[in-house]
């Protein structure tokens, strides 16, 4: 039977993480996603799992690759500075195909920046932060019950294609407490293990599709692990045929699944005349704000990427001249995105960068303004 | 190929990268000798290196291997150790990826006396990236990044980690290869954080700058310094080589299991 809770953001990602099977955390003490760490530090042991408080942000990162390795199930949260910091290891993560998940909640920036207050700054770095191209998934909660679920969502679609996944939560959602109902069962994806014996198991071969099953250390398939670009056993290369072969397996792995991945939310959208695009608590900003909007007449409608990336780019094609706005508590990052599906003349960036959240009334205002153009 | 100890080797990767009359492969090989002494099974060895020359160690050997980033070895193989406690774990490293990037993440594996054999192999140099100085290049000798001497000064690795809390520390030289295999074992059977410190010659990135003429002589530059603990007191680039300390202290997993089997003791339900 399902049960209901007032919980808070931080605390239904810690439930949810729990609920997938989690049972290793290492973090580093920050602001404003430390509730994180410390309900997982309370709950962890009892669980018969493992709660480690690292160094910093980068050894946080790198046990919770190490014990994903030996086959536990790992995550990590942090926010501002210290999802900067995480960045080295995400990409060996990306890189070796190493399932785990990160929880970022974002405050302010750059920098120090504004450290408890909400801001969605973190969108380009969370796709681009680390060198090199490289896979990666991000997802982003509007509300303290999507948090719980996003979370099982981000190990499932970790273990499933053995990438890195990206909770991207907005301060406010994380500090939020709203009910959660809290389902009995919850389904669990876990990672494909090899079928072959070890004599015959290449650790990143594509013989079984785009995703190579993953053999925990200490599980008879003694093989080896390394950031460097490596062939399907594993071992480092510089071969040009071997190296393309690689980064075109990793970079593409998702492409199949997409449809599976890109998880959206359109309301109101059949009819619509202005389309608002917006995501975490954005989103409930601008749903109030269509409402706003159709009262009096302008018919809007709101398309909520769930998944920012890989962008929902098959799920997302507008109408001809339909204009599109997209609010954001950044300079204007996804809006690009929409840029390069729409087309600039079609797009309208609304952006708010003072640590204040987007209220319905601006952008009914802005919806508005738009209309009164087109 | 040494026959006693190549089916501890991944034949197909060799030829290794190393340098002729490189250090790492006799450091190897005293490491590979103490995993057969002690006989580990295979299969629940783990190899964590970070990066540099001596870290590509791991992907030579035949066991669960992990070469991870620049100076993070340690923090990778804690996540492996804590969620696996019963798995082998020893943990690669050089002087500039141990000593310097990696500093701090060693200082805390001390500290929590967390179940690890560390191996630093310290050549003085970043032989990798062509010679620049590291924090274990002596006073004085030559580097590319300190080409009128290295202006600054070295310090005992094996000492930090003892006031950081570990509780083994030796140290051992390329030359001293018996000793090394030793003191290796020696250190797998401490029940917590042990760390091996291998001095190792770097021929072509420090030796032809510093007046080595020939690998040998950095051997017999090994053999001359590296003084046994106790036999007498050391000066200039002198070296203690042995067993430095060993202390008792709780290791960091069995601590952390304790805690689990209290809580669920605890637990009103079980």
């Amino acid at each position: 039977m399902s049960e209901a809770r007032l919980m808070q953001g931080n605390e239904a990602c810690a439930a949810g993480a729990i609920a997938a099977g989690a049972r290793f955390f290492a973090g580093y003490p920050i602001t404003p996603s430390s509730e994180i760490a410390e309900f997982m530090a309370e709950q962890l042991p009892r669980l018969g799992g493992t709660f480690i408080q690292m160094e910093d942000e980068i050894a946080s990162m790198a046990a919770v690759i190490g014990a994903s390795l030996a086959g536990v199930k790992s995550l990590t949260a942090t926010s501002g500075p210290g999802f900067s910091l995480k960045q080295e290891n995400l990409g060996y993560a990306a890189a070796t195909e190493v399932p785990c998940v990160i929880i970022n909640v974002q405050r302010g920036g750059p920098s120090t920046g504004l450290p408890t207050s909400p801001a969605q700054g973190d969108v380009m770095q969370a796709r681009w932060g680390t060198h090199g191209d490289h896979p990666i998934i991000v997802l982003s909660p509007a509300t303290v019950q999507e948090s719980y679920e996003l979370v099982i969502t981000a190990f499932n679609l970790a273990e499933e294609f053995r990438v890195p996944v990206i909770l991207l939560l907005d301060e406010v959602v994380g500090h939020l407490r709203e009910r959660v109902n809290l389902p009995a069962t919850v389904q669990i994806v876990n990672r494909k293990k090899p079928e072959v014996p070890p004599e015959r198991f290449s650790p990143y071969g594509d013989d079984h599709g785009m995703i190579p099953p993953m053999a925990n250390f200490g599980a008879g398939y003694r093989h080896h692990v390394t950031g460097l670009v490596h062939d399907v056993n594993g071992m480092p290369t510089v071969n040009p045929a071997l190296v393309t072969k690689f980064l075109l397996r990793l970079n593409h792995k998702l492409d199949p699944y997409l449809a599976k991945i890109s998880l959206y939310e359109q309301i109101l959208l059949e009819d619509a005349e202005v389309i608002v695009l917006a995501y975490g608590c954005t989103a409930r900003a601008a749903l109030e704000a269509v409402y706003l909007a159709r009262s009096s007449g302008i018919k809007a409608g709101l398309f909520r990427p769930i998944t920012l990336w890989p962008f929902p780019e098959a799920a997302f094609v507008p109408r001809q001249n339909i204009p599109i706005i997209v609010p954001e508590m950044n300079c204007g990052q996804l809006v690009g995105e929409v840029v390069k599906i729409a087309g600039r003349h079609n797009v309208y960036s609304l952006s708010r960068i003072d640590g204040e959240l987007i209220t319905p009334t601006q952008i009914s205002a802005k919806i508005s303004e738009v209309i009164s153009r087109v | 190929m040494f026959s006693d100890i190549a089916q501890y080797f991944r034949t197909e990767s060799l030829p290794h990268i190393w340098c002729p009359g490189c250090g790492n492969g006799t450091v190897t090989a005293a490491l590979v000798r103490a995993i057969k002494n002690l006989q580990l099974e295979q299969n629940n060895v783990v190899i964590v290196s970070g990066i540099g020359c001596s870290s590509r160690m791991s992907g030579y050997l035949d066991f669960n291997t992990q070469h991870t980033t620049h100076g993070r070895a340690l923090a990778f193989a804690t996540g492996i150790k804590l969620a696996k406690p019963e798995l082998d774990v020893f943990v690669v490293m050089g002087d500039g990826d141990c000593a310097a990037i990696g500093g701090n993440h060693l200082i805390h594996a001390a500290r929590r006396n967390i179940d690890l054999t560390a191996l630093v192999i310290n050549n003085g140099i970043y032989g990798m990236t062509g010679g620049q100085s590291s924090p274990l290049t002596p006073h004085d000798r030559r580097a590319t990044t300190m080409p009128f001497g290295n202006l600054e000064r070295s310090f005992d690795l094996v000492e930090l980690a003892k006031a950081a809390g570990a509780t083994y520390g030796a140290r051992a030289t390329a030359y001293h290869n018996q000793l090394l295999t030793k003191l290796l074992i020696d250190a797998y059977n401490n029940h917590g954080f042990s760390l091996v410190e291998a001095v190792a010659q770097c021929p072509v990135s420090y030796g032809r700058r510093n007046q080595f003429q020939t690998p040998a002589a950095m051997v017999m530059w090994q053999k001359e310094h590296g003084i046994k603990v106790g036999q007498h007191s050391i000066s200039g680039e002198d070296f203690y080589i042995g067993e430095i300390f060993r202390a008792e202290a709780a290791e960091f997993c069995a601590e952390y299991d304790r805690l689990r089997q209290r809580l669920q003791e605890d637990m009103p339900n079980g």
